[in-house]
């Protein structure tokens, strides 16, 4: 019988990389995908990471870092996005229908010409749902790099942003440059989704940036909360991900784990149902006093 | 010898997809007046405010604030939008909403200040909004929301206060709670507001001057001055009869031949 946090298991170099890159990950996603759902751009966000799906795959034919695929790739989807009308609530489906049906194509030529070169579905299964067990210690910095510019540049925007959020109406007359301040943040979600990507892959990237975010929202009062627990429960699910998958090499005696990926969408899921069980329990005490009224006596964020 | 008017509107002409909507439009507000910008819906009263915020150009004419032209995003103004939907799951105080009246266009990693909220809790005071100060603002009625607007607009401490139809989609209570709101803001702030409505029996007891929208062009000047039979039916382009009654006006627009009247689809219509 074996312990889930054996002995020695944050020793493990791997571990450990896996750790801090998915906390830094986890971060990134949290920030950004609570203004993402503010801003009602899920969808957006979903097609970026099929678009970063095309650039990683495109970054693994020309022996390029997959980091650098995937978020090239999710930067190049945002400005295309932009360009056709992702800003205008009326076009924002069609330009993002648009861009995910063509990032979608071509991800399948990538992937297919991938399969020529290589006899194994690795690089496949890599881009697709990530690898993070494999991420080479040499990646940290440049994640870090990126993750520090993300906030930071959010951290300068986000009145502007917050506001055009809330009201594009309210912003445009008090002088908010609403294009200007949707393409810094739609660059900003390509490079979340980027990061998010090598951990738990392209395709999943979406549930790190949607899921926590979404879970947040449902119980804060206060934007600061919203953010520092959308990043909380991200880092947790990610965590709990890293930590199943490699207790699951134990498993089932084949020495073979589970994808990481596959934890860390379940921890998510998991997340979100017990926060929306909460928040309706929440509710339903609250409401005998008043539409969204809150006694001092009751009090939970 | 008096300076220039807070607000000057200067033969302006609008245009929208190339079809001009608002024709040689003329009118002056002072500091401290309440006017009402009347006119049916689709007269082009959103698209003048509009003009006047800066975020829609003029083929012709010029809009001047203190004697200047007016340019974007302008301190001067404060706008309070037609309709905000607010979502129950912003997250977002009324405080900080009202907050963002001061900051919210403004890059940067500064923390608010204790003077801000001192500020906006003197404004949300002002506007009888301190009871729900710390609610989110998605979970306020339509009333509440429109004190919330309201101290939003005037944190900043305008001059000149937009309003465009603040009273639609309110019951009656609450629409003259917001009027008297607004007459006391006049009155105690020496705020001009400009509000727009379709309906303007309810503003004539706080309302200093009237701007009326129909057809493309505008009228303005007193009520008595504006809301009679000659300058009506010269904006409508054809007969209008103007009743009043009880201190209401009922707008009656009649048939050129004269031979009877009926009661027209427009907006000073009042049948009670």
């Amino acid at each position: 019988m074996h312990v889930l946090l054996e002995p020695g298991l944050f020793s493990n170099d791997t571990v450990r990389t896996a750790l801090v890159l998915g906390a830094l990950v986890s971060i990134v996603s949290g920030v950004v995908g609570v203004f993402t759902v503010l801003r009602g751009q899920s969808f957006a966000g979903h097609a970026l990471t099929d678009v970063a799906t095309a650039g990683g795959a495109g970054a693994s034919l020309a022996a390029l870092s997959p980091l650098a695929g995937f978020i090239g790739g999710g930067v190049i989807g945002a400005g295309a996005m932009d360009a056709i009308g992702v800003q205008r609530v009326k076009d924002r489906d069609v330009a993002t229908g648009v861009v995910l049906g063509a990032a979608t194509g071509l991800s399948a030529l990538f992937l297919y010409l991938i399969t020529l070169q290589t006899t194994t579905t690795g690089s496949t299964q890599s881009i697709l749902f990530g690898s993070v067990f494999t991420v080479e210690p040499s990646t940290l910095p440049d994640v870090l790099v990126l993750t520090a510019l993300v906030l930071v540049g959010l951290a300068v925007i986000r009145r502007p942003l917050l506001m055009s959020s809330i009201s594009p109406e309210l912003a445009a007359a008090r002088g908010v440059r609403l294009r200007a301040v949707g393409i810094v943040f739609m660059v900003m979600l390509a490079v979340a989704v980027g990061l998010s990507a090598i951990v738990i892959g392209s395709i999943l990237s979406t549930a790190l940036l949607i899921g926590p975010p979404a879970s947040a929202l449902r119980v804060s009062t206060r934007l600061s909360r919203a953010l520092l627990i959308a990043c909380a429960m991200g880092v947790a699910a990610t965590w709990l991900g890293i930590v199943f998958a490699y207790d699951s090499y134990y498993w089932f005696g084949s020495g073979r784990g589970l994808p990481v990926s596959f934890f860390v969408v379940v921890d998510v899921l998991a997340e979100f149902v017990l926060v929306s069980l909460v928040a309706r329990r929440r509710r339903r005490l609250l409401a005998p006093f008043g539409r969204g009224a809150r006694p001092d006596h009751v009090g939970w964020i | 010898m008096a300076g220039p008017d807070l607000l000057e509107v200067v033969d302006v002409d609008v245009a929208l997809s190339g079809r001009m909507v608002l024709h040689d439009v003329n009118f002056r507000i002072d500091h401290g007046e309440f006017t009402g910008l009347i006119g049916s819906n689709g007269a082009g009263k959103t698209t003048l405010l509009r003009v006047l915020l800066g975020l829609q150009e003029v083929v012709r004419g010029r809009v001047l604030i203190h004697g200047e032209p007016m340019t974007r995003s302008n301190s001067s103004v404060g706008y309070v939008p037609q309709k905000v939907l607010f979502e129950t799951d912003v997250p977002v105080r009324v405080r900080d909403f009202v907050a963002l009246g001061i900051d919210g266009h403004r890059f940067g990693l500064a923390r608010r200040t204790r003077q801000t909220y001192e500020l906006v809790d003197e404004i949300l005071d002002s506007v009888e909004a301190t009871p729900f100060a710390n609610r989110r603002i998605g979970s306020l009625s339509g009333g509440e929301q429109q004190r919330v607007l309201i101290a939003h607009a005037l944190v900043s401490k305008p001059e000149l206060l937009l309003l465009d139809e603040p009273l639609a989609n309110l019951d009656p209570g609450s629409a003259q709670e917001i009027i008297q709101l607004l007459h006391s803001v006049v009155a105690n702030q020496h705020v001009a507001i400009l509000l727009s409505a379709h309906e303007m029996n309810p503003l004539l007891p706080v309302m200093d001057r009237v701007v009326y929208v129909a057809n493309g062009r505008v009228a303005s000047g007193t009520t008595d001055e504006v809301v009679q039979p000659g300058v009506l039916s010269s904006l409508y382009g054809h007969h209008v009869d103007v009743l009043r009654v009880h201190g209401r006006v009922l707008v009656v627009a009649g048939d050129d031949d004269h031979d009877g009247s009926h009661v027209a689809d427009h907006p000073a219509l009042v049948i009670e």
